[in-house]
């Protein structure tokens, strides 16, 4: 199967290229990216005039409910919504049911990640038995298995002398980790910010602290293990400083942020707005404006869609009651490139945030156009005008806050190893 | 935001919460109140007013004074009512709130009166109901009991004229009470000249001031000159999770004891939301005192809920008529 992708803008990051060149695929392989290849007959053409030609995107968090609650959402519908956002490769945290904490788990949800067919999934491993933070994970075990890093998911370590210990094993396997960084203490009482919000709807709230704490400690102890790590889902402007001065210190730690909580604040859970619940919770305006500024300032390398799809009566009932979460991966693209059209970042960082930056954290050979690799590509449109209608989604999990935002930029096709996975 | 409490003629639709609402509209609340207490001093207490409107109350809460007094209220007004305490019934088998909320609006109630342990509960409910069903928030979680706070205001009516001219002082568990948030809200809207809140920190909300109020952590320095002190319940289980050391260390920082009472202006009132704890938030000879109104909080009670009762139901017959005064 050969396929050429014409006239449209290629935008590689990696590579530093931006002009109008045909991409020449074939055999799933990209073969050259020229204004024309010798000799090439292609069997399918894509005109991409007007279109944008990145990488497909790299999702470093994204739950896909399988196994374990496959009511909710299951491998094959995400992974479907997945493709229709321009994700080719993807994350999942280890808090799936079994826990990713033995190599069954992984087999299990890489056989049913091929099956769809559509996008790489990786799995990120348990760092402790069940995420119970008490014993070690099987780490070696996990890695052979194909997992691409280790993790405690939403159950933060409390034991410090365990989590150094853990640190240290997944130093010596030279395993990255993935933190969601929260003290369990000062997190446990609320569902929102700790802020004018909180006193005024009488909600429990979360302070900066149980972020700031969690990640000061984690650093510190990142320093001393020289553990590679990586900040999952910051959501505080002081938690920026913190990681930029570990970088600026010469530690291995890198960190993203999601879509929404770069465009949303405590103020837009309005009256009880249980899709605005989230943990982290969304915070400040001026978190949101530093989480921006940490983009541009490339302590935050990466925008992920932390993904949690949840079925209609998760989040039907008073707000502390229900489940937070937030269905992103349709969204990822268009609130990335919507910071573009607010003039908060260049495009080319916005698709380096989405491609090159996070394979570059997960290590793999993905997020860049490059002749040789797979042809894992987002064809985009930047004139779409699109009204966004959760109804629509093509995720299990129809909970977003973004209803009737109005994004320009849609994705027009995906191709997942030379293969049209999605075509709007 | 917009007030979903409120008819498209901006009148009152469900009572959820003082928050949004204007003073004019506060105003005939307690000018109505006023009306309606006059009549329970007479022989025959009852008026016709909502005669076949079906009122459920319904407590996912324990509650006694304010159940009571919805429900007085009610009858007086001739309507039909019925208590549910549904913590002991529908959602201890697994019913979900939603589907309890549809099972007894199947039974054609016209107005729910929801208390409720969770924040934003009331709002929910008033969300979800059919369009014919008023709402009438008696507690949420600790969010809001605005009914509550405009007994408070009618109270201090009675007692001082001129909202504007007066100091008002909260004491106490501010970060946990939905009378005291609804308290500020109906304060701020009335124009009160400075309102104050006096507490430790562990029971004040964190950027307290941006609800509109002075803070202090001193009680002495809060007391003095206020022409109203309002005390707030000190719930037993604040020692739980270190928010207090003891009641005794409470009662010796933040307890009203006539001592303190003296820092306040001579011809000050002293309420309190109830039910008292003697001895932990206020002294024994201030609740029983001669500037203590709060039993007459309770009687007046009745009378608010009557007209906030009353104009709901009234302003859904207002939507069932359409335009037609």
């Amino acid at each position: 199967m050969k396929l050429q992708i014409s006239n449209g803008r290629v935008i590689d990051p990696a590579s530093t290229l931006d002009s109008h060149l045909d991409i020449f695929i074939d055999d799933g392989k990209i073969v050259a990216i020229s204004e024309n290849h010798e000799g090439f007959v292609a069997d399918q053409t894509i005109d991409a005039t007007g279109l944008i030609v990145c990488p497909g995107l790299v999702d470093l968090c994204a739950r896909l409910r399988e196994p374990g609650q496959e009511h909710t959402a299951t491998i094959d519908s995400e992974t479907r919504a997945a493709v229709k956002g321009g994700i080719t490769s993807l994350c999942v945290p280890p808090n799936t049911a079994p826990i990713i904490d033995s190599p069954a788990v992984v087999e299990l949800i890489e056989d049913r990640a091929k099956k769809a067919g559509r996008t790489m999934v990786y799995t990120i491993g348990a760092l402790t038995q069940k995420l119970e933070g008490e014993l070690l994970s099987e780490m070696m075990a996990l890695k052979e298995a194909g997992c691409i890093g280790i993790s405690n998911g939403l159950s933060p370590i409390k034991n410090s002398l365990v989590l150094r210990r853990a640190m240290e094993y997944a130093a010596t396997l030279d395993f990255t980790l993935f933190i969601n960084a929260a003290d369990p203490w000062l997190q446990s009482q609320g569902c929102i910010h700790e802020g004018t919000v909180s006193a005024r709807l009488g909600l429990g709230g979360i302070p900066e602290a149980a972020e700031t704490i969690a990640v000061s400690r984690d650093l510190l102890l990142i320093e001393q293990t020289g553990v590679r790590a990586h900040f999952h889902n910051l959501s505080t402007a002081k938690a920026v400083d913190m990681i930029q001065d570990a970088q600026r210190r010469g530690l291995s730690v890198t960190a993203d942020v999601s879509a929404h909580h770069l465009h949303l604040s405590e103020h837009d859970i309005g009256n009880y707005d249980s899709l605005s619940h989230v943990i982290p919770p969304l915070r400040s305006t001026r978190d949101r404006d530093q989480l921006q500024q940490g983009l541009r300032d490339g302590v935050i390398g990466a925008i992920c869609s932390n993904h949690q799809p949840l079925d209609n009566d998760a989040k039907q009932g008073p707000f502390a009651q229900t489940k937070p979460g937030i269905s992103g991966l349709e969204t990822l693209l268009p609130l990335t490139m919507k910071l573009v059209d607010d003039g908060e970042i260049s495009l080319k960082q916005a698709i380096a945030n989405l491609t090159c930056n996070p394979a570059e954290i997960l290590n793999i050979d993905a997020g860049h156009l490059s002749v040789g690799s797979a042809a894992d590509i987002c064809i985009i449109n930047p004139n779409a005008h699109n009204e966004c209608q959760p109804q629509h989604f093509i995720s299990a999990g129809k909970n977003s806050p973004f209803a009737g935002w109005l994004f320009n930029h849609e994705v027009s096709h995906t191709l997942f190893n030379g293969k049209l996975v999605y075509q709007k | 935001m917009t007030n979903n409490q409120l008819t498209d003629s901006g009148h009152l639709r469900h009572f959820l919460t003082i928050e949004g609402l204007k003073r004019p509209l506060l105003t005939e609340i307690m000018d109505r109140a006023e009306q309606f207490s006059s009549i329970t001093n007479r022989q025959v207490k009852k008026v016709p007013l909502l005669r076949g409107k079906t009122i459920m109350n319904l407590f996912f809460e324990n509650s006694t004074r304010t159940r009571t007094t919805f429900e007085l209220a009610a009858k007086r007004l001739s309507a039909d009512v019925m208590n549910l305490n549904i913590s002991t019934s529908a959602t201890s088998k697994g019913e979900s709130l939603l589907d309890t909320l549809h099972n007894l609006e199947a039974m054609h109630t016209d107005m729910f009166v929801v208390r409720h342990s969770q924040s934003g509960a009331a709002e929910f409910i008033a969300q979800h109901v059919a369009p014919h069903v008023s709402v009438i928030n008696a507690g949420d979680g600790c969010h809001a009991h605005p009914t509550q706070a405009m007994l408070d205001m009618f109270t201090i009516r009675r007692h001082k004229q001129h909202f504007p001219d007066l100091r008002v002082a909260i004491i106490g568990d501010i970060l946990h009470s939905r009378v005291a948030r609804s308290q500020i809200q109906a304060l701020s809207t009335l124009g009160v000249g400075e309102i104050r809140v006096i507490g430790p920190k562990t029971l004040l909300p964190s950027d307290c001031q941006t609800l509109g109020v002075h803070v202090y952590h001193d009680i002495d320095e809060g007391l003095r000159d206020v022409d109203v002190i309002i005390t707030l319940r000190l719930q037993n289980e604040r020692m739980q999770g270190a928010l207090l050391p003891s009641a005794r260390e409470y009662f010796q920082c933040f307890g009203l004891t006539e001592e303190k009472l003296q820092l306040a202006k001579p011809d000050a009132i002293v309420m309190h939301p109830g039910p008292i704890n003697r001895g932990v938030e206020i002294a024994s000879t201030v609740a029983d005192g001669p500037q203590s109104v709060i039993l007459e909080q309770v009687t007046h009670g009745i009378a608010i809920r009557m007209a906030v009762m009353s104009m709901a139901l009234g302003s859904q017959s207002e939507l069932a008529e359409g335009s037609t005064p």
